[in-house]
């Protein structure tokens, strides 16, 4: 009786883990290497190999996050090409050494590079530079003549936690910044935090740009109440003179965001007539705050309106036509389309259904157009030509291909995992190229061989110049790449050396017997020159305390011949490009003999490119 | 009739219009030097696929990429010792152009003159200028590869670049040929040979008439 219970028991048990077995859930779709998470590898193989020696058609600038970098890459290689550092010091070129880098990275070690924005001409990429936001408040350009950071503004008075820049207007007038963190203005004033609604405010700017030197300075600023500002896009064409940014907690709340700043259904975006603002500023309106003239809506209208949009919207793309302005809700499964003739038609109709702090609020109903049920949390929105419209889904973990004006969504391709930005080419610009497009995925989650838990971030190059999108190749980017950009390669022109006749250096030599060492009571003056393969002079004497200066010229005119010169136990490193001078400045303070060497390989003696600094005990 | 003789009448020919333009367009032809290189010196390397250039004329080396690879050449040879590749160093840059235009303006007279005497000695002193600076040029090249200084960082045998023609030197396959202006330099040899020959020619029917 017994047993038979124990038999019939363990044949139950039996049965009950084959149903439990049976009906335990496999892994989701896109886990695994399937179908749709890889690539049919004789047509991806053939689009994305570049050959030994040949070149890739698209420079790809992709933002490096929390490195403060900017990271190149050539499409449909996806090979990493170069670093250009901005905001943090990179000893690999010497940047943040060097007294000039020095000086323009201030006290920051390091900076938040988000959205990179390359100049444009009539609403295309012209190939002269490109401006990088930073979240400290900082804006800065790299000159694409070669490669180089050559100036960082800011950070900017009253901006908090620039977030939502560096977006360019077609003609390269300004590069945009805005506030995601709104704090009391100006700066150092304290405000207690129950008083975020009415004593914090969010600020947005446009940084004006030298048509010539591209020589950025700030033009205007406009006082907002106290939203998350996150993402932007200029008007171009039909709405140029428009600057669109979203915001998410139109709630104005504080404390947990996650949910507070997520009760309503509809968040806005801010439209701004910058020509007005410009206007306004040029007339000598505004209030001076932390030594800057802020325009106040209240004070100056016209030049603000707020589009309802929902919900807690991320990225606002303008088409290339200019009349459509897409803004995706990440909370919500539609995309929303605005019709810029509708918004003017609203805004000439006083079509406002309320305002805040004295920015009238546009009816939502009268300014949409259309929404678009792209999937789960829209992003960005990327162009191509014929109308394609491509959105990030990062929820779906997904691209979904649509059309603009029937609305209709034609494909989708899954990414692996967790897309943000994507990055068509030339795809946010008047005139989309189509054929690439770059998914700038938030988790690789093992698509690599492992390389421990700090997992780099997986960009996926994606085929769209058929009907259906595919995928081709999975690149895993350093951190962290937001937004991308990809042009044309034939749109830049970089030099390859720094000609002698336009290094102008005071402190320039090109012949080593013009090297040599000056003294002005306890500051030095060293006059290097670095050729393959001395640096001369060969040994520096100074004494205990003196400030000693050293400037470095690479005399060479031949491409790829760098050399650097390291020092010693004094923390110095600086590379010097052929036809560079570069000075650094160190206070000899600790006496004895320290070497100083080429550190950038050059030569077959290379090892020998070496000296002394002798320090002289006091 | 003696060959004394004989050579006698040949110096006392008189040059057509024919032969005079002939020696005239010559001229012209070697004032092409003042233009065109007349060697060219390109090495390559698998760090250079490029290669590097260096062009020679009568008056100045010029180096590929606005002088850029001369520089180099100067650079990667002084790990051999090898001395700077200077326009200073080259007294030919100083005396080869005065003798150019000294011999073309031999040219012009010998074509106002028409006398076959003059011709003969132009395409003599032209054959010995042409040889000499190839002998010079010879020269240079040898006693560039065989002064190398003896604290040089790389120890190389003294060596003898090419003077025309390929040679593999190193990590270097270099190449040295004539370059335009060599071309136009012999076509004056062509002109003026052809001036004597057709001088000659045009003279052989006058024999026959006096004989007959």
């Amino acid at each position: 009786m017994k047993s038979t219970k124990v038999i019939w028991g363990s044949v139950g048990l039996v049965v009950l883990a084959l149903l439990v077995s049976r009906c335990a859930p496999s892994a989701p779709a896109g886990a695994k290497k399937t179908a749709a998470g890889a690539s049919d590898i004789a047509v991806a193989a053939q689009k994305t190999y570049v050959a030994p020696g040949d070149l890739d058609e698209y420079y790809m600038f992709a933002s490096g996050g929390h490195s403060g970098n900017v990271y190149v890459y050539g499409v449909p290689s996806m090979r990493h090409l170069s670093t250009i550092p901005v905001y943090t010091p990179y000893p690999a070129t010497g940047y943040g050494f060097d007294d000039d880098s020095r000086k323009m990275l201030g006290n920051f070690t390091w900076g938040d590079v988000h959205h990179p924005s390359l100049s444009e001409t009539a609403g295309d990429y012209d190939g002269r530079w490109l401006f990088v936001n930073d979240m400290n408040g900082r804006i800065a350009r790299i000159d694409l003549r070669d490669f180089k950071t050559k100036q960082i503004l800011g950070p900017v008075a009253n901006i908090s936690g620039n977030h939502s820049g560096a977006f360019v207007t077609p003609n390269t007038e300004y590069a945009m910044m805005g506030t995601r963190f709104s704090i009391p203005i100006p700066k150092g004033t304290v405000a207690p935090i129950e008083k975020y609604a009415t004593e914090y405010k969010g600020v947005v700017a446009g940084v004006k740009i030298d048509k010539t030197s591209g020589a950025m300075s700030l033009g205007w600023e406009v006082m907002l109440p106290p939203f998350d500002f996150d993402l932007g896009d200029a008007g171009k064409k039909v709405s140029d003179g428009w600057m669109f940014w979203t915001s998410y907690n139109a709630e104005r709340a504080t404390g947990k965001l996650e949910t507070t700043s997520a009760q309503r259904d509809r968040d806005y975006i801010a439209a701004i007539d910058w020509r007005a603002a410009e206007k306004a500023i040029a007339e000598g309106k505004g209030d001076v705050i932390g030594g800057v003239k802020v325009l106040d809506p209240k004070k100056v209208p016209g030049v603000v309106y707020l589009m309802p949009c929902g919900k807690s919207p991320h990225g606002v793309d303008v088409a290339p036509n200019g009349k459509w302005i897409v803004g995706s809700g990440k909370l919500q499964g539609v995309t929303t389309v605005f019709n810029f003739e509708k918004i003017q038609t609203a805004i000439r109709n006083k079509d406002f259904t309320g305002e805040e702090d004295g920015i009238p609020v546009l009816k939502y109903e009268s300014i949409k157009e259309a929404e678009v049920a792209v999937g789960l949390g829209p992003l960005h929105t990327q162009f191509g030509p014929d109308d394609w419209a491509y959105t990030s889904l990062f929820v779906d973990s997904a691209i979904a291909k649509w059309k603009l004006g029937t609305w209709e969504i034609v494909d989708k391709v899954p990414m692996s995992y967790s897309i943000g930005h994507l990055a068509a080419a030339e795809g946010d610009t008047v005139s989309p190229k189509g054929k690439y497009l770059v998914g700038l995925n938030k988790l690789s989650h093992g698509r690599h061989l492992s390389v421990g838990p700090s997992q780099p971030e997986s960009s996926q190059l994606v085929d769209i110049s058929e009907e259906k999108m595919k995928l081709l190749y999975d690149a895993f980017t350093e951190p962290e790449p937001h937004y991308a950009q990809i042009v044309k390669a034939d749109k830049l022109h970089p030099i390859e050396v720094y000609p002698k006749e336009e290094n102008k250096h005071p402190l320039a030599v090109w012949d080593v017997k013009d090297a040599g060492v000056t003294r002005n009571g306890t500051n030095v003056t060293v006059k290097a020159v670095l050729v393959r393969s001395t640096i001369t002079p060969t040994a520096v004497t100074v004494n205990q305390g003196d400030t000693v200066t050293v400037a470095v010229t690479n005399i060479e005119q031949t491409t790829d011949e760098l050399h650097g010169f390291g020092l010693l136990d004094y923390n110095m490193n600086v590379v010097v490009d052929p036809g560079e001078t570069k000075t650094f400045t160190i206070k000899a303070d600790k006496a004895g003999v320290f070497p100083y060497y080429c550190t950038n390989f050059c030569s077959a003696l290379h090892q020998e490119m070496q000296g002394y600094l002798i320090v002289n005990k006091k | 009739m003696t060959v004394v003789q004989r050579t006698n009448r040949f110096f006392e020919l008189s040059l057509n219009l024919r032969e005079r333009a002939l020696v005239v367009v010559a001229t012209l032809m070697l004032s092409s030097v003042y233009l065109l290189p007349l060697w060219n010196l390109t090495m390559y390397a698998p760090q250079y696929p490029d290669g590097l250039r260096m062009d020679i004329y009568s008056y100045k080396l010029e180096g590929g990429r606005e002088g850029q690879d001369i520089k180099e050449i100067n650079i990667l040879n002084h790990y051999i010792g090898m001395k700077d590749l200077v326009a200073e160093d080259f007294t030919e840059f100083k005396w080869m152009p005065f003798v150019v235009g000294a011999i073309g303006l031999l040219f012009l007279r010998a074509a106002a003159h028409g006398r076959m005497m003059d011709l003969v000695d132009v395409a003599v002193l032209y054959t010995y200028f042409a040889a000499f600076s190839l002998w010079s040029f010879a020269y240079k090249l040898y006693s560039y590869g065989h002064n190398l200084a003896p604290t040089a960082a790389v120890k190389v045998g003294p060596f003898m670049p090419p003077v025309f023609g390929y040679k593999k030197l190193a990590n270097f396959e270099v190449y040295s040929y004539p370059a335009a202006g060599s071309y136009f330099l012999t076509l004056v040899v062509v002109l003026l040979g052809a001036a004597l020959v057709l001088a000659w020619r045009d003279d052989a029917p006058a024999v026959v008439t006096v004989e007959s």
